[in-house]
């Protein structure tokens, strides 16, 4: 649970644009939404992950 | 000292978004819901403490522990339906957030069940 987790995400986002609209201009729109798909499925890994951490410690924490 | 992270984790956070959100919106509501599990458990520690001193004044007040203990399962309820419907609301999905809520208010309302009929059993005793 490291907080560069969030500068990671943006990262990949930024990555993911930038190649979108490379991929556009080179006329090659199935793989530019290929990409932004690709990015989506990694920057969701991660947020499931974390969204699992954080429901484990509520429960933990308020005995749910 | 610590709030000083936070607020500036946040807004860091916060530019970040507005960044992607031109092009990639779903990307920056992933960084709003990371934001926010990020404060909650950097905030985890301190509130746990919150917790066993309420607990220690329930001890000291020798109220049953199974109230105590809906209580907090309630305050569970509502952070978690709070936290959910917030990053639907700003996602833009009111009606998925009022949903959330809605099922958050029926669970509070299960859970608090038998303190009332608690209460309300103790008042018919009173009245004579």
């Amino acid at each position: 649970m490291n907080v560069d987790l969030i500068f990671q995400i943006a990262a990949i986002g930024i990555l993911v644009s930038v190649l979108n609209q490379l991929l556009i201009r080179s006329g090659r729109e199935e793989q530019a939404m290929l990409t932004t798909l690709a990015g989506l499925i990694v920057v969701l890994l991660i947020i499931i992950q974390e969204i699992s951490n954080l429901f484990d410690t509520v429960k933990t924490m308020f005995r749910l | 000292m610590e709030i000083l992270q936070i607020v500036g984790l946040g807004l860091v956070a916060a530019i970040m978004s507005i960044v992607i959100k031109g092009q990639r919106p779903e990307i920056s509501m992933q960084i709003s819901i990371l934001t926010g599990i990020m404060i909650f458990t950097l905030m985890a520690v301190n509130f746990s403490t919150v917790l066993k001193l309420l607990e220690g004044i329930a001890d000291k007040a020798d109220l049953d522990l199974a109230y105590v203990t809906t209580i907090l399962k309630i305050i569970g309820i509502a952070y978690i339906s709070q936290f959910g419907a917030e990053i639907c609301r700003d996602a833009g999905e009111g009606a998925i957030a009022s949903k959330i809520e809605f099922a958050g208010k029926i669970l509070i309302i299960v859970m608090a069940a038998p303190i009332v009929m608690a209460l309300l059993n103790l008042l018919i005793e009173m009245i004579p």
